[in-house]
């Protein structure tokens, strides 16, 4: 669809990599009319201090995420299943490395 | 600092320092003339990189020569008090910036004429450049990555980018042949493993443009019965050079005795 | 001002103020008041022009920067702020505008934007000035809105403000060093600091009496200081640092009071605020059309690079 020039073009996010290992964390988003000139704005905008070694760029259109009414059913579930933490367990006196 | 050159190379690496250095500088300025004015907000931050690093190359380059001089001037003292006669930049550089289209194609030119020099430079002989080279080289490839990809979207985007991108490539052209130009300095050098071979970059250039042209929908306009510019880089420049010195010399001009 | 919406029920509101005095953050696809939407666009989007307007006052002396260095340095700073520009058009999209609709606004003259910006840069001090005072004030207003109560407000403030770390150590370097120069610079530097002076004071915006806006902003935390607080805070800081550096405060008024530990100051012209703000300042005219020929001369470029997309399917891969 053509927006004569008026448009910005698409939002896109980005996400960096500090360092190679490290996760791929949002850094922002920037407009661009194509997945290449995503990369490269993501590339002047959010890395001119040295902070990336990689660059994710998603249409943030394709983006799904949850509502925040989703929160009850989605998160809450998870915050009482405390077995799932190594705290949870005791451990006989003096036995080590476990 | 000084280095152990004998008295023609320790001359001519001079004045092929200035010639790289002024490239750069007067490059970085026109792009810098984008900052605030670009067409969309991405861009405008992507030209004030580019700025930053030829303006970044050029004083590297300046900082230099200097040494080479071995007369005591900074890079300052030949960016800001050199008359245009003594300025060794070519043509293509000079021109004003144009509408967005002139801009990336004559990018497009030098980047493609940039990266492989920088490529070739980075095993000179001349240790202190060998450094810069590896530093620029990264920096040209990324801008000509940049500048191609423009290349492409404005030649095959409308018909109305087509043909000014189209104009610019026809008025650039002429002004291309002179980067590959050697003289008795460039042959100096070369023999002495510290320049490049140009015909090489030439050939690596043609490479690049010709089909990158063709990807773009582009041309290049007939060489038939067209003067290509030449001499620039021993004083015939245009008259765009003096205007644009005027004002980036103003304030060191005009206050010598201050510090900034 | 009410900030009953139609839409909003008393129980949405109250529920939503529960949130905010609990000190939580409000995310784009929260519940949140009409107006609260409403407000956080406005000063958003306000802010994000000043940004990208804020270019030009400096731009006016890139091509004139006196030193390799300062070049690198004022060119560097200017992208920051097309950066931070484009971070808080981003930031203000959450809330649901495109950048189209707001640029369009800016152009339409229907945007407000810093009155900073719409006074001329003449001398190269007003660089350093610029970074200084301007850059000064700024940062005090924006370490404040780092703690703003909407999310992607404040995330794009704690990124700016890291960036902006620079700008006003800069400024003040410049004019630090140009203070230990010659006659002409020093006499530069006061020019610049006598026209600065009190525009900037007024970029903290109307005195409380007179904002009102400021009581809704302070009640949802959008804001957490009012105006006058900022102002006086920003005063206290910089009158010792001009001292530092020997430059005189166009302000006779100016006195320090030791049961306040503040130091008081003379009366803001107001009119003069209102009038730059209402577009009669020296380079309002100015300063919109040149971001109007930006666009404007932009067009065909993103034309081209829409079509092209369009042409090679260019959402969906690198090329």
């Amino acid at each position: 669809m053509s927006t004569n020039g008026s448009s910005q073009g698409p939002l896109w996010e980005v996400f960096t990599q500090e360092k190679s290992g490290a996760p791929h964390e949002h850094a922002g988003s920037v407009h661009a009319p194509d997945a290449e000139l995503a990369l490269q704005n993501a590339r002047d905008v959010y890395s001119r201090r040295n902070e990336a070694c990689s660059i994710w760029v998603v249409p943030s259109e394709f983006i799904t995420a949850t509502a925040p009414a989703d929160q009850d059913a989605f998160f809450d579930p998870s915050n009482d299943k405390i077995y799932r933490f190594p705290q949870h367990y005791s451990t006989p006196r003096g036995v080590k490395d476990l | 600092m000084s280095y152990d050159l004998d008295q023609q190379t320790q001359t001519a690496l001079f004045q092929y320092l200035l010639r790289l250095a002024d490239d750069r500088l007067i490059l970085g300025h026109r792009l810098s003339e984008w900052c605030g004015h670009g067409p969309i907000l991405e861009e405008d931050i992507a030209l004030s990189n580019f700025a930053l690093d030829f303006i970044g190359q050029a004083e590297a380059l300046l900082r230099l020569a200097g040494e080479v001089e071995d007369k005591g001037r900074s890079e300052d003292d030949l960016a800001y008090k050199r008359d245009w006669q003594d300025y060794h930049c070519c043509q293509l550089v000079e021109r004003p910036k144009g509408d967005f289209g002139f801009t990336m194609a004559r990018q497009f030119f030098f980047d493609a004429y940039d990266f492989p020099m920088w490529e070739a430079l980075t095993t000179s002989s001349f240790e202190p450049l060998a450094a810069i080279a590896s530093k620029s080289v990264k920096e040209a490839k990324y801008h000509l990555r940049h500048s191609g990809e423009w290349v492409l979207r404005l030649g095959d985007g409308t018909k109305e980018s087509h043909d000014r991108i189209q104009t610019s490539v026809d008025s650039l052209w002429r002004y291309t042949g002179e980067l590959f130009e050697t003289d008795a300095v460039h042959d100096h050098l070369f023999s002495q493993g510290i320049a490049i071979c140009l015909s090489g970059i030439e050939k690596e250039w043609k490479e690049i443009v010709l089909p990158h042209l063709t990807r773009a929908t582009l041309t290049p306009p007939s060489e038939e019965g067209m003067v290509m510019v030449s001499g620039t880089r021993y004083g015939a420049h245009s008259e765009h050079l003096g205007h644009l010195l005027t004002e980036m010399q103003v304030l060191p001009r005009a206050f010598p005795d201050a510090k900034w | 001002m009410t900030v009953v919406n139609d839409s909003d029920t008393p129980e949405q509101l109250e529920a939503f103020q529960a949130r905010i005095d609990a000190g939580e953050t409000i995310e784009p696809k929260d519940w949140m008041p009409a107006q609260y939407r409403k407000q956080l666009v406005r000063m958003i989007s306000q802010h994000a022009h000043s940004e990208i307007v804020g270019m030009l006052p400096e731009g006016n002396w890139l091509t004139r920067a006196p030193s390799l260095r300062r070049k690198k340095i004022l060119l560097a700073k200017i992208q920051d702020e097309g950066g931070h520009g484009l971070y808080l058009y981003c930031a203000a999209e959450t809330l649901g505008v495109d950048r189209t609709e707001l640029i369009d606004q800016l152009h339409a003259g229907k945007a407000k934007y810093s009155q900073i910006f719409n006074y001329p840069s003449l001398n190269w001090a007003d660089i350093g000035v610029i970074g200084w005072l301007v850059d000064g004030a700024a940062i005090v207003n924006q370490t404040m809105l780092a703690k703003t109560s909407y999310g992607p407000y404040s995330r794009a403030m704690i990124r700016i403000c890291k960036e902006e770390n620079f700008h006003k150590k800069q400024g003040y370097e410049l004019l630090a060093q140009m203070m230990e120069g010659t006659k002409d610079q020093q006499a530069m530097v006061q020019d610049a600091v006598n026209r600065w002076w009190w525009p900037s004071l007024m970029m903290f915006g109307p005195s409380d009496k007179d904002s009102p806006n400021s009581k809704v902003l302070l009640k949802w935390k959008v804001k957490r200081k009012t105006n006058d607080e900022l102002r006086q805070r920003f005063i206290n800081m910089t009158v010792p640092q001009a001292n530092a550096i020997g430059v005189k405060l166009p302000d006779p008024d100016l006195q320090f009071d030791e049961k306040t530990k503040n130091w008081n100051f003379g009366e803001i012209n107001w009119d003069e605020f209102w009038a730059v703000v209402k577009g009669h300042g020296p380079c309002n005219v100015e300063r919109l059309e040149a971001r109007r020929a930006a666009h404007d001369e932009g067009r065909w470029v993103r034309e081209a690079a829409e079509a092209y997309a369009e042409k090679h399917s260019g959402i969906k891969k690198a090329a």
